[in-house]
């Protein structure tokens, strides 16, 4: 371009016309938030969220203590103690899991041999303390019992890739 | 009892009714201001804006005025005590001020002086030493930086900006601010003077240190600039006087370019409208414009800043002085002592 042509396009603002034009037409175009605690976006069943203990039908808790998710766990965010119970099955006596310290890797839910230990959807679980993120085994089960209508679908969902 | 009424009291009262008729539509005006920016900005960004607080967020801004009159004012201990308290009054003060001179219709002006140009020349100059203060006092380097920039763009702009404003004098003939939208009945000045108004409004851009000349704000390297360090009701002020001051310079061009209270055209269903919505509509339009500059453009390196100012707008004005002048000799149409 020569001497002239730049200048005036200089002169006359033509570049920061048009920049304007552009955000003036993109002021009518219609908003992609999302109305975010009221809308929400779509999530994979992969998806890795708040952890739960899961229950067989029968009432039965899934985990058989076997301790893979505590050796799998990268953060070491997972404690386990282990009792066997009256009727002589192996058991949990504690388990806890450190969510200040959990990367969300997902390597708990993959060691599980009986899908006890998920990571569910949920990722609105914030708290006004530290301590309330240290999750017992209460915690955990009550996490399985709210979530497991999901927790099912997700894992019949995920099922055919794995 | 009664002359002392008559006299003293009665023209004092409503001296302070008139301002109050100015102050208070102003601060609300201020108010959406800062709401209107955020909803405009965020539609240009194809965002929603706040919409939580009241009906389409429209409670926001007294929610955010609520949340700094709450808050604790912080000095510092290095900070020089009176001026840090002082710089934002001054700035807030000055930014109101300016609206005395302004008029909003037909004799509807707080004080209609013959030197209004001059007067409103001599507020918008007086707005460096807020913001040098507060720049200095702070005992932040940060600040100080930011103050001294903001003073070097405010000084470099204000030349340009007296040189357009001698040009509209020299239309208009008269530095009374009612005469010069008097003058501009038949055509506004924007039309024959079109390229200073345009240069008057990024003059006022940089005056304000709006994007995309906020240098003096400048995030990324100075962290907020010469409020850093202010904080609760100080920090409002300062926030409360940058937005009035938008305002004003908007009210200035509307007054000096877009022909202040008068109609588009003196034709039957506008010229019923009254002055100040007219007044009203076209300072909001170049508010608008300052959003959506805001929204459009990124910030200019302070080198550029300075060169637009010296070595292209000033050189300019200068000229344009020179040739409206010699243009309304020639045509004797050029203004008259007396």
């Amino acid at each position: 371009m020569g001497f002239l042509a730049t200048h005036a396009k200089a002169f006359f603002l033509t570049e920061l016309v048009k920049g304007m034009s552009v955000s003036f037409k993109y002021m009518f175009k219609p908003t992609i938030t999302l109305n975010y605690p009221y809308e929400k976006g779509p999530l994979s069943p992969r998806f890795r969220g708040e952890h739960c203990l899961r229950r067989y039908p029968n009432g039965e808790e899934r985990c058989i203590a076997c301790k893979l998710c505590e050796a799998a766990c990268p953060a070491q965010a997972i404690t386990i103690e282990v009792e066997p119970r009256d009727d002589g099955s192996r058991r949990t006596t504690r388990y806890d899991i450190d969510m200040t310290k959990c990367i969300f890797c997902g390597f708990c839910q993959e060691a599980c041999p009986v899908d006890a230990v998920v990571e569910g959807p949920n990722f609105e679980y914030t708290t006004e303390t530290r301590e309330e993120l240290f999750y017992d085994k209460d915690k955990l089960l009550s996490n399985g019992e709210r979530w497991e209508v999901e927790l099912a679908a997700r894992i019949a969902l995920d099922a055919p890739y794995r | 009892m009664v002359e002392l009424w008559d006299v003293y009291i009665w023209p004092a009262a409503w001296i302070v009714i008139k301002i109050l008729a100015i102050v208070v539509p102003l601060l609300v005006a201020v108010a959406y201001l800062t709401y209107a920016e955020r909803k405009i900005i965020a539609m240009m960004h194809r965002r929603k804006g706040p919409n939580v607080v009241g009906p389409f967020g429209l409670l926001q801004p007294f929610a955010d005025g609520l949340k700094l009159f709450l808050k604790e004012t912080i000095i510092p201990t290095g900070a020089n005590r009176g001026v840090f308290i002082i710089a934002p009054c001054l700035t807030f003060t000055l930014a109101m001020v300016a609206w005395a001179v302004i008029p909003f219709g037909e004799g509807m002006v707080l004080s209609d002086i013959n030197v209004g140009l001059l007067y409103l020349m001599a507020i918008s100059s007086l707005g460096v030493y807020g913001i040098l203060m507060a720049g200095w006092a702070s005992n932040s380097i940060y600040a100080f930086l930011g103050g001294l920039r903001e003073a070097a763009q405010m000084v470099s702009y204000e030349l340009a900006m007296g040189f357009i404003m001698v040009c509209v004098l020299l239309m208009a003939g008269s530095m009374n601010l009612t005469d010069i939208v008097m003058a501009q009945k038949d055509m506004w000045y924007v039309l024959p003077l079109f390229p200073l108004a345009v240069i008057f409004l990024i003059c006022i851009l940089a005056e304000t240190a709006r994007h995309p000349f906020d240098l003096p704000e400048g995030e990324a390297e100075l962290v907020t600039g010469y409020n850093v360090e202010y904080s609760s009701m100080a920090f409002a002020l300062f926030f409360l006087g940058e937005y009035a001051n938008m305002i004003v310079m908007s009210g200035m061009l509307t007054t000096l370019f877009l022909g202040g209270w008068l109609p588009i055209m003196d034709v039957a269903p506008l010229n019923m409208i009254p002055g100040p919505v007219w007044f009203a509509l076209k300072t909001s339009f170049v508010l608008f414009f300052f959003l959506w500059v805001r929204a459009t453009f990124p910030r200019y390196r302070y080198d550029q800043v300075m060169r637009l100012g010296w070595k292209v707008f000033l050189p300019v004005t200068l000229a344009a002085v020179i040739i409206i002048s010699g243009v309304l000799v020639a045509t004797g149409n050029a203004p008259t002592i007396g």
